[in-house]
This record gives structure tokens, C-alpha cells and sequence, in this order.
């Protein structure tokens, strides 16, 4: 409930595995989709009549549709492996939140419909007929999971509680009952280009305002291109990253590289975002349609190469789903991967040495880096199989000098969430948010009080966002959270310098405004 | 009497078979619509024959995540799959040499598998969060296969059956031709519920055996950017 009070976890040296306490997050509901949220997405916009039927058949057409679906509601022996790996289960003890629990509220219900045992014996393998009940139950709990695919890692089958989530989200869309935070933002993708719902002047006007804050800064003219056709490369990257601290210091330091690299880059307005919730929400049809921008700005702007910047799901769905939803990409430069992320290309200039870094102006920080949840576990950078952990580390390290990772059963594939990824990074979820990034904020806390560990670094905007919402609850500063490239603009060497008549500004009138 | 339990393991045989075949074919007949391994993945082919073949022999998720429940189960599947094995020469004449070369180690992997059963059992009553995941069925497959278990190794070490019989009837078995199943109560048991775990497990959880080699989590290859991959109904969003 939007608002509500609780209390934030204290924080522990270990991760503890806690008792069970049933109920503790079943109050937790976020705001519901509006009927013309819905109906953009082609959705019904409100609870349908017949939602049993209709969800029964959802569920009976994602079976036959996704063979993930099918594998993992039969798969399940019980065992219990994943019951202490989920972020929020260890924050808030509910065992609806063990993936396995929450797997069982759709599993329940599969069982009793589509399975022999369920339909006669439903008693003897825990089926259940649907009722308003669990519906109120999915739209809670599946609410509550960030998709960050920590559980499949540990299961012996490798069931993956988001694709559970990602078909119950589905199923609730069908009847009618869909999110609010996701279901408004896929809308205005659809309609605007962004998450933010910035119109194309916007960013221009910001854009030019980064041009103007970096000359100022370095008195070199930096230029954050839109819409330039012709351009070698067109970077996709959150919206987030053209306004919200720390996000813009990230995207400051993408145009530094491109500069220094001396490459002509591009943003686009059409693809004004990196971002897609159409993944959070299970809607191919919906992810496909966001996706599908990209590639026509692609055309449109006739680049030779795309380039994402840094967001965890946009990784995700950039490197292991692009090709499929929006492919074949044969019009691009076929000497690179398509898509390619900002780390692994900036990464390349630093190992031809095109860039000069100066490792000093990062001094006053000490770093540990937060693998983000879709970056590690559902994409790769580079060619070799980790190279999502490398890579990034590996730049990181190039620009500064004091740098600890965190345990080591917190980060790899074995990270913990921010506890606000996966569509639940809203105001009314706080208190899942706040308490799903216990583990988290516990390994934080050690590197920093063991380590002398002062900031955490990170390549994913929601991650980004989470973490100043997040930290103050735990006694730490919003500021504390910065972003991987935001190190590299500390660091880099402005060693292009601009000729007097590229500056902005060059040749208007002093009091012209 | 015989005759009865051999109609029952025809039944029992037919449904263990046509059960698995049809899940088999679903499963393969289902598309994956995306590329969803879970990373770090097997960036080839022989990559992932590798993935699986540890999931499959080593347990390695399972081993990752909790060295108690992996002990247990390893102990009991290793030593079920070396029963299992010692079973075939019941059922095959000559008998193949690595069947004769694993008898002496199959006779105490009987020992293993009621270990690692029990020490599972014993979790899933103990252990909260095992606890409330379970229904009913959870527990009575592990007691189902204790009793296999248990009335198997009695044979063997306590109250012996008659081997060549129980191998005449289930050689001949196919044909009806081979002659009567001794009527040992503990033999009579132990066929029993194993006819009964047939019949069941195309119905149950134990579909994880094939679901394990099927899981687009473990079984697909990390290379998205370099190969488009399209299922026929994306496909056809694509014509619309
Ligand atoms: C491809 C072959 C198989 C593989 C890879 C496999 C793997 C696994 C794994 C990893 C577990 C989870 C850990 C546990 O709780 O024990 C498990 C559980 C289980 N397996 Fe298997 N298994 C296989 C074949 C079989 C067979 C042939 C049977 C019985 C006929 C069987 C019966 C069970 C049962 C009953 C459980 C649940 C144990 C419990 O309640 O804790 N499995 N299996
Ligand atoms: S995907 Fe992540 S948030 Fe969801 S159940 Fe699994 S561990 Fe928890
Ligand atoms: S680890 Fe996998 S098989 Fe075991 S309980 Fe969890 S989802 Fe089920």
C-alpha cells in the first residue's frame, strides 16, 4: 500500500537465512492500470466477466506458446534449493516470496486444470481451483518479484521464477487487471519514445545544456548529437540518463569517449530509450513493438553500428532478444556485434589506447562494483562466457585506483538485486523495495566498513534509481551510487581540443537572449 | 497370481512408455520464443552437452546452492541408478559385461539410495521452508521409494527370493511364457509399488527426468547476437 509505514530491516553481518512468517507482505498491492493504459497495450481495460475462463485459456495459450512455461510448472520436485536465494523472501520472511512459493501460486492452479493428478486428486498434490483469492494473491506476489533470475541459477532445473512471473503478468493483463507503473511507461514508449514521456525538443534543449556544462567544465566542445543522420553509431540508452543524478554523468561520459575515440555517434528521438517494460509485463507483442523502434531509427539515421548504454534489462533485452525481435540487423557494419554495450566499447578504446586516463581524479573515492541482476544472469558482453564481469570491471579499473568487490556470493551470477528491477520501481511498491534490498545493503555495508569502500558503482539505471531511494533508508548517503561512466568522465583526458569556432555558443551576440 | 502381476506390468510398462513419450513430444513440440540461458552459458553446442551432462551426473546447480540437500540426493539418485543398473539382469540373457562388473558396488548402492532418501525425508519434515512447500504427494513418493528400497535390500541380504524364478518370469514375460513369480510377500510388495511408481510418474514431478534436458535455462546456447533466432508464431507477427 502506497505509503504505508514499516520498518526497515536492520542489517546483519551475514545473510542470514530467516524463519518463516506467513503473511507479512500480503497487504502489498501496487496501483492498478487505468482502462486507457490497458487499452493502448490491447488489453481489456478492466476485470473481464468471465476472468476465470479467460485467464484459464491465457494460461492454457502461454503453455502451448513457451516451452519455459510448460518445462518449469512440471519440472518442480520440491526440493527446496531456491527457497533462501530471493532478495525479498531474506527482507521480508514471507514464504510466498520463496520462489518456489511464489512458482506455487500459478503451479497450484496449473495443476488443477491442466494435469490428471490435479484434476482428480487435487488434495494429494496441492491443486486448487482458481478464485478471486489467488488472483489477489498473483497480483501481490508477482508484484513482489524482480525477475532477477538469482533463483534459476540455484535451481537444479534452472526454473526461472521470471518467466513464472512474466506469464502471471500476462495472465493478469488478459483479464484486466494490469499494473499501473508498467502499463503507463509502455504506453508512453509507444506514444512519445520514452519512459519519461520527454518530447524530441526536450531532449534537445538538454542535450544542448550538457554541450554548454561540458565546455564549461573541460573547454572542450563535446557534442551530444540527435537525430544526425549518417552517423557511424546510434547509442540507445535510458531515458533516465538525460536528466536524474547519477544517470547524466554517465551519459556525460559516453560523449567523452565517443569525442576522444573521434567517432561520429548519435542519439535518436524515435529510440529516445533504452528501456523496455514490455519484457517486465511478459508481452512479446509489446517488447517486439518497443524493440522495433530501434531498429527503424537505425535506418532511419543510417548508422553502421548500435550502442547501448547502461541499463540492465535494456541489456538483457538488447543482447539476447534484439536479433530475435527485431533482426536481422545485415544493413549494419558486420565487423561488429549488434548490439554492442557501452563497457565493451569503451573497454576496446582503452586496449587500443586511444583514450588518456588519469586515474587520480577519482582519489577520493574508493569503489566496489554491483553486478546488476540482468547483465549478469541473462546477457554476456564480449565473447567469453563472464565476460559481463570482466568487461566492466575491467574499465572500471582502468580509472580508478581503489577498488574492492564485494563477497563473493553477492556478486557474478550470484548477485543480489537492487530489490527495484523487474517493473516494480515505484513509489506505491517502497516497501518491497526497501526490504528486498536488505542482502544487498548488507554486503555493501561490510566492503565499506571492511574495505573503506565509499561508493558503489553500477551500470543500470534502475539500479541507479533504487539506490538513492534506497540508501537514506539504511543510513547511507544518495550520492553514494554512481555510474560506470560517470568514473570514466572523472578520469578521461580531454585531449582533443576544440578550435575557437566549435564552441557552442561561437558568434552569438553576448545579451542575445 | 502370476499371471495378474504380469498383466500389471504390461499396464504399468505401456503407461511408463506412451506417459513419458507424450510429455516428450510436448516438450520438443513447444517452442522457446527467446533466448533465455541463464548466464554464464555455453557459448556452443558441445558447450552445453557439457552444462547438461554436469546438471544431469554431478547435480552442479544443486551442489552450488545447498551441500546438504545435494549429499542426500546424490547418495540417493547415484545409488538408484546402480540398482537400477544391477536390475537389468533380470531381465536380459547373457548378461552384458558392464552389468556383471557393477554387481558387487550395486549390492550396496541399495544402502545409499535409503540413506539419501531418509536424510531427504527428514529435511523436508524438519526444515521450514521445505516444510511448507510440500503436499502430500511430496512425502509419499520418498516413503514409496524407502519401501522399494527397503523390501529390494531385504532380499538381497535378508530373506533371499528366488532369483532364477523372478528372472524366468520377467524374460518370458512378453510372451506369458515364463512360468510362475515366487509368492514371497516381500517380493509380492516391492513389484507392487514399483508397477505403482510406473504407472505414476508420468503424471507426477518425476517429470523433472526429462524436464531437466528440456529447460531452455540449461540447454540453449549463448549466442544470440551472432544467430537470429525465430520461432514459427513470431515468425508469423512478423508477415502481419
Ligand atoms: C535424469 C535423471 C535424473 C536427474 C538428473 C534427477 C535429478 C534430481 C534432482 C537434482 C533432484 C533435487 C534434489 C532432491 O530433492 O533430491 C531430484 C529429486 C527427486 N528425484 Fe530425481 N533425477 C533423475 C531421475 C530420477 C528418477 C529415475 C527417480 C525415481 C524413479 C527420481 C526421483 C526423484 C524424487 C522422488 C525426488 C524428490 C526428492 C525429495 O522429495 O526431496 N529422479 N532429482
Ligand atoms: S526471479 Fe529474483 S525476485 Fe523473482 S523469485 Fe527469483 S530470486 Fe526472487
Ligand atoms: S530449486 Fe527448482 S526444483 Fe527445487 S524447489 Fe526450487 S524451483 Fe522447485
Amino acid at each position: 500500500m502506497a505509503g504505508a509505514e514499516f520498518k526497515t530491516p536492520e542489517l546483519s553481518e551475514f545473510i542470514e537465512v530467516p524463519k518463516l512468517v506467513e503473511g507479512t507482505m500480503e497487504h502489498i498491492t501496487c496501483f492498478v492500470a487505468k482502462p486507457d493504459h490497458q487499452e493502448a497495450l490491447g488489453f481489456p481495460g478492466e476485470k473481464v466477466e468471465n476472468w476465470k475462463e479467460v485467464a484459464i485459456d491465457k494460461m492454457g495459450d502461454l503453455l502451448s506458446r513457451y516451452r519455459s512455461f510448460q518445462v518449469f510448472m512440471d519440472a518442480c520436485v520440491k526440493c527446496g534449493s531456491c527457497t533462501d536465494k530471493c532478495h525479498y523472501f531474506l527482507g521480508t520472511q514471507d514464504p510466498k516470496n520463496m520462489p518456489v512459493g511464489r512458482q506455487d501460486l500459478l503451479r497450484k492452479v496449473y495443476r488443477r486444470y491442466f494435469t490428471f493428478a490435479g484434476k482428480y486428486f487435487p488434495k494429494l498434490v496441492g491443486a486448487e481451483d482458481l478464485t478471486e483469492e489467488i488472483i489477489d494473491d498473483w497480483y501481490s506476489y508477482f508484484h513482489q518479484c524482480s525477475q532477477c533470475r538469482r533463483c534459476s541459477v540455484f535451481c537444479p532445473y534452472g526454473i526461472d521464477t521470471a518467466e513464472i512471473s512474466m506469464a502471471a503478468r500476462e495472465i493478469l493483463d488478459s483479464i484486466g487487471v494490469g499494473q499501473k507503473y508498467c502499463n503507463e511507461i509502455i504506453g508512453k514508449v509507444h506514444k512519445i519514445g520514452n519512459n519519461l514521456g520527454l518530447p524530441g525538443p526536450a531532449i534537445e534543449n538538454t542535450l544542448e545544456g550538457l554541450e554548454e556544462d561540458v565546455y564549461d567544465e573541460t573547454e572542450v566542445a563535446v557534442k551530444y548529437p540527435l537525430d544526425v543522420k549518417g552517423a557511424d553509431i546510434l547509442l540507445v540508452t535510458p531515458s533516465a540518463d538525460f536528466f536524474a543524478e547519477p544517470h547524466v554523468d554517465g551519459l556525460i561520459g559516453y560523449g567523452k569517449v565517443f569525442h576522444e575515440a573521434g567517432v561520429s555517434w548519435t542519439l535518436s528521438t524515435t529510440a529516445s530509450e533504452a528501456g523496455n517494460f514490455g519484457m517486465f509485463i511478459g508481452s512479446y507483442e509489446n517488447m517486439r513493438r518497443v524493440s522495433l523502434r530501434i531498429r527503424q531509427a537505425a535506418l532511419e539515421l543510417g548508422v553502421k553500428r548500435i550502442v547501448f548504454g547502461e541499463c540492465g534489462h535494456a541489456w538483457r533485452i538488447a543482447y539476447s532478444f534484439l536479433n530475435t525481435l527485431a533482426g536481422p540487423f545485415d544493413f549494419l557494419d558486420p565487423d561488429y556485434p549488434v548490439p554492442q554495450h557501452i563497457c565493451e566499447y569503451t573497454l576496446n578504446e582503452i586496449e587500443k589506447g586511444t583514450l588518456e586516463l588519469d586515474k587520480s581524479e577519482n582519489d577520493e573515492m574508493s569503489i566496489t562494483f554491483h553486478d546488476s541482476c540482468n547483465v549478469a544472469r541473462a546477457s554476456r558482453m564480449g565473447d567469453k562466457p563472464g565476460g559481463q564481469f570482466e568487461i566492466p570491471r575491467k574499465v572500471i579499473k582502468a580509472v580508478v585506483n581503489n577498488y574492492h568487490d564485494m563477497e563473493w556470493d553477492t556478486i557474478h551470477e550470484r548477485t543480489y538485486c537492487c530489490g527495484g528491477g523487474g517493473g516494480i520501481l515505484t513509489d506505491d511498491l517502497m516497501e518491497v523495495r526497501v526490504k528486498g534490498a536488505k542482502p544487498r545493503m548488507s554486503a555493501f555495508k561490510n566492503v565499506m566498513e571492511e574495505k573503506g569502500v565509499t561508493h558503489l558503482a553500477a551500470i543500470c539505471a534502475i539500479c541507479k534509481s533504487q539506490f538513492t531511494k534506497v540508501f537514506p533508508y539504511y543510513g547511507m548517503d544518495m550520492f553514494q551510487i554512481v555510474s560506470v561512466h560517470q568514473l570514466v568522465s572523472n578520469a578521461i583526458v580531454m585531449n582533443r581540443k576544440t578550435p575557437p569556432e566549435e564552441a557552442p555558443g561561437y558568434g552569438e551576440d553576448d545579451d542575445e537572449e | 497370481m502370476s499371471s495378474v502381476y504380469a498383466l500389471l506390468f504390461i499396464l504399468a510398462t505401456l503407461v511408463l512408455v506412451l506417459g513419458l513419450a507424450r510429455k516428450i513430444v510436448q516438450y520438443a513440440k513447444t517452442p522457446a520464443p527467446l533466448k533465455i540461458p541463464t548466464t554464464p552459458a555455453p557459448v556452443t553446442r558441445s558447450g552445453v552437452v557439457m552444462r547438461l551432462f554436469r546438471e544431469v551426473v554431478l547435480f552442479e546447480s544443486l551442489f552450488k546452492s545447498t551441500k546438504w540437500t545435494w549429499i542426500f540426493s546424490w547418495m540417493f539418485h547415484m545409488g538408484l541408478f546402480l540398482v537400477l543398473a544391477r536390475h537389468v539382469r533380470y531381465f536380459i540373457d547373457p548378461v552384458w559385461l558392464p552389468i556383471e562388473l557393477i554387481q558387487p558396488f550395486g549390492k550396496y548402492a541399495a544402502f545409499a539410495m535409503i540413506a539419501g532418501l531418509a536424510g531427504l525425508l527428514i529435511r523436508r519434515i524438519f526444515v521450514d521452508r521445505i516444510r511448507y512447500i510440500s503436499a502430500p504427494s511430496d512425502y509419499l513418493w520418498l516413503l514409496l521409494l524407502i519401501v522399494i528400497g527397503m523390501s529390494g535390500a531385504m532380499m538381497t541380504f535378508v530373506i533371499h527370493t528366488d532369483v532364477v524364478a523372478v528372472k524366468q518370469f520377467f524374460t518370458g514375460f512378453w510372451t506369458f511364457s515364463g512360468g510362475d513369480l515366487p509368492m514371497d510377500p516381500i517380493l509380492l510388495v516391492h513389484l507392487t509399488l514399483v508397477a505403482v511408481l510406473m504407472l505414476l510418474l508420468p503424471f507426477s514431478k518425476l517429470l523433472h527426468i526429462p524436464g531437466v534436458f528440456f529447460s531452455p535455462t540449461r540447454n540453449q546456447v549463448d549466442n544470440p547476437r551472432e544467430k537470429r533466432h525465430l520461432v514459427e508464431w513470431a515468425r508469423k507477427l512478423e508477415d502481419s
